[in-house]
């Protein structure tokens, strides 16, 4: 499945952070689209902005200027609550270090999300097993994240982050804590839900190996997209 | 259901810190319900008084004593149907430590002053038949395992003689507020004792009581009594048994207030610990707040999850209090029934722990919670790693 028309625009973003009395840019006048299905890589050196600027799309920072328009929303418009019922329904979230909670078993985990849908606690495990069933964890619904690998605990993370079905996924890192396989099993996941199930994925990465699963790759340098 | 199971999950996570927390609540509450049961111990006596009883004492203080002659004169006030006196013993038994109220009284006008003293028939004959007999409340009797037909020997203090009594009748209170820890006895039999032993004390009485007829006459007839006796040798000084029972409380004002205050301090302080216990918690959870946020999890909810997990925490130590209030109590009035004599918890302090509590679960977490909410959601997962 190829790219199509633009979910999301980026427009003149700006962000910068106050340290002391220092003013520090961030990320400067940065511009682009990212089209319908796309797996777009963001690159650059630590410290350029790439964390930063996943933040911004994906409504948990905000910028100093500028638009984001995803789906036709202009985010930057929105109200926190606003903002945080947006997330809800549109951004799926991969972190480096999983971030699953560890008082929740991995199908509680899954179901969490959909804590904030109006469905039923049976449409709910139903919508999480088969999440757990994808990602290829449906005999360890009921454990831990203590008693998972990273891997596993990383595929219970897109599990979460898929259940669901948001427009995005945003990815910071998600192999950067995981060795080769287990790094290996996570980007074919990745691929595997943009390809087949058309998912739109924007990816921060150090890796070269992650990089080459995208479509397309953004490279960032002290803030500026080149 | 799901948040519950969050919220309880999250409680007892660390569950040293947890329990120490419930701990402190417990210990905190049971602490703040003896102190507020000792302050209704001290107005029990208020509590027991009638609106129809008056009590006539000398002006200058309680231990100056009045003719008995005056009983003659205080009956023919209009508006009052009896009249009853009495003499504070202060008797010691066997030693100092077994301190109870004991007194001496007109035994027929007394008992039917007092219906709230209930006595047999069988005993309350053989108590009025008997000048030596003794009345004694049945906390009095279990506490030193006194039975009926029991001598006893009480050594006198305010009067120079010591007097043998026989146990004749146990009283029971007809209500959870009347003193069942009371001894009484004859009148005459103490006024024979001191005609021998200290001829100018006696026919004195150390107090007067009198009913009326309503609670309404009270003013007008404590107004009467005291001015018949107005420029005389022992002027009176008459009020209601309320009165006289508050101006003891009184003599302690300060005393209480102290302990009124401390008991409020005791609500700040598990007010502090709980708060305390929330603010590391929140510390540490905060990059899962900021996941859950990050999930579309809004403020309410995670001042939800927050103020739950403060309330299930407060409300353990609550429940946990209430139990382990009673047991305390019992303790307490082991130890101090000879002057708490009416010991009892009320009810009522239940709702006070749980407003306590609850007030005490919602101010824990406030800061916390705005804390959690106002947390960017970068800055908390930037905690996580």
């Amino acid at each position: 499945m190829g790219p199509k028309e633009p979910i999301a625009r980026i427009l003149s973003l700006n962000k910068s952070y106050r340290r002391g009395s220092q003013q520090i840019r961030v990320l400067e006048e940065i511009s682009f689209e990212i089209a319908e299905g796309e797996f777009l890589a963001l690159m650059g050196p630590s410290g350029s902005g790439k964390t930063t600027l996943l933040n911004l799309i994906a409504g948990i920072d905000r910028a100093d200027s500028g638009a984001i328009l995803v789906g036709g929303v202009d985010i930057t418009s929105l109200s926190e609550n606003e903002l945080a019922g947006w997330r809800a329904l549109n951004v799926g979230f991969i972190f480096q270090f999983y971030n699953l909670i560890p008082v929740l078993t991995a199908i509680e985990n899954v179901e969490l999300p959909l804590l904030l849908t109006g469905l039923s606690k049976k449409e709910r495990m139903e919508h999480a097993r088969a999440v757990l069933d994808l990602v290829g964890l449906s005999e360890r619904i009921a454990h831990y994240p203590g008693q998972l690998s990273g891997g596993q605990q990383q595929r219970v993370a897109i599990a979460r982050a898929v259940v669901t079905d948001p427009v995005i996924l945003v990815a910071d890192e998600p192999t950067g804590d995981l060795d080769r396989v287990s790094a290996q099993e996570v980007l074919s996941l990745m691929e595997n839900l943009n390809r087949q199930l058309g998912k739109t994925i924007i990816m921060v990465t150090h890796d070269p190996r992650a990089a080459a699963k995208a479509h397309a790759v953004r490279t960032l340098e002290k803030g500026v997209l080149t | 259901m799901f948040a519950f199971k969050i919220i309880l999950k999250n409680a007892f996570r660390h569950k040293t810190r947890t329990l120490l927390t419930i701990g402190s609540v417990v210990i905190a509450l049971v602490a703040f319900g003896l102190l507020r049961t000792v302050v209704s111990a001290w107005y029990a006596g208020v509590a027991a008084s009638s609106a129809t009883r008056l009590v006539t004492r000398n002006s200058i203080s309680l231990t100056f004593p009045l003719p008995l002659s005056y009983k003659d004169k205080i009956r023919q006030v209009k508006g009052v149907t009896d009249v009853s006196w009495g003499s504070w013993f202060g008797g010691i038994y066997i030693n100092e430590k077994n301190f109870f109220a004991n007194f001496a009284v007109e035994p027929r006008s007394y008992l039917k002053l007092y219906p709230e003293y209930i006595i047999s028939p069988e005993q309350k004959s053989a108590f009025l038949s008997d000048r030596r007999g003794a009345v004694v409340g049945i906390k009095l009797a279990q506490r030193f395992g006194w039975k009926v037909g029991d001598l006893v020997t009480l050594k006198g203090t305010n009067y120079p003689v010591d007097l043998d009594f026989v146990i004749r009748a146990i009283y029971r209170g007809r209500d959870k507020s009347t003193d069942e820890s009371q001894f009484f006895f004859h009148w005459d039999y103490l006024n024979e004792s001191i005609k021998k032993a200290a001829p100018d004390r006696a026919d004195e009485a150390g107090f007067f009581m009198e009913s009326i007829s309503g609670p309404l006459l009270a003013p007008s007839i404590s107004s009467q009594i005291d001015a018949m006796f107005k420029n005389s040798l022992a002027e009176t000084l008459t009020e209601t048994e309320k009165s006289f029972q508050l101006s003891f409380i009184s003599m302690t004002e300060a005393l209480l207030m102290v302990i009124q205050l401390v008991s409020f301090v005791i609500i700040a302080i598990i007010m502090a610990v709980a708060a305390n216990t929330m603010a590391m918690t929140v510390r540490e959870r905060i990059g899962e707040y900021a996941i859950l946020k990050t999930l579309g999890f809004g403020g309410p909810r995670i001042a939800g999850i927050i103020l739950g997990e403060s309330m299930v925490i407060v409300t353990a130590g609550c429940v946990l209090g209430i139990v382990l209030t009673y047991p305390a109590a019992h303790a307490f009035r082991a130890q101090l029934g000879a002057f708490f004599p009416v010991f009892n918890v009320s009810r009522r302090l239940f709702l006070f722990y749980a407003a306590a509590s609850a007030l005490v679960g919602l101010v824990a977490a406030v800061f916390p919670a705005w804390k959690a909410i106002k947390t960017p959601i970068a800055e908390g997962l930037r905690r996580l790693g």
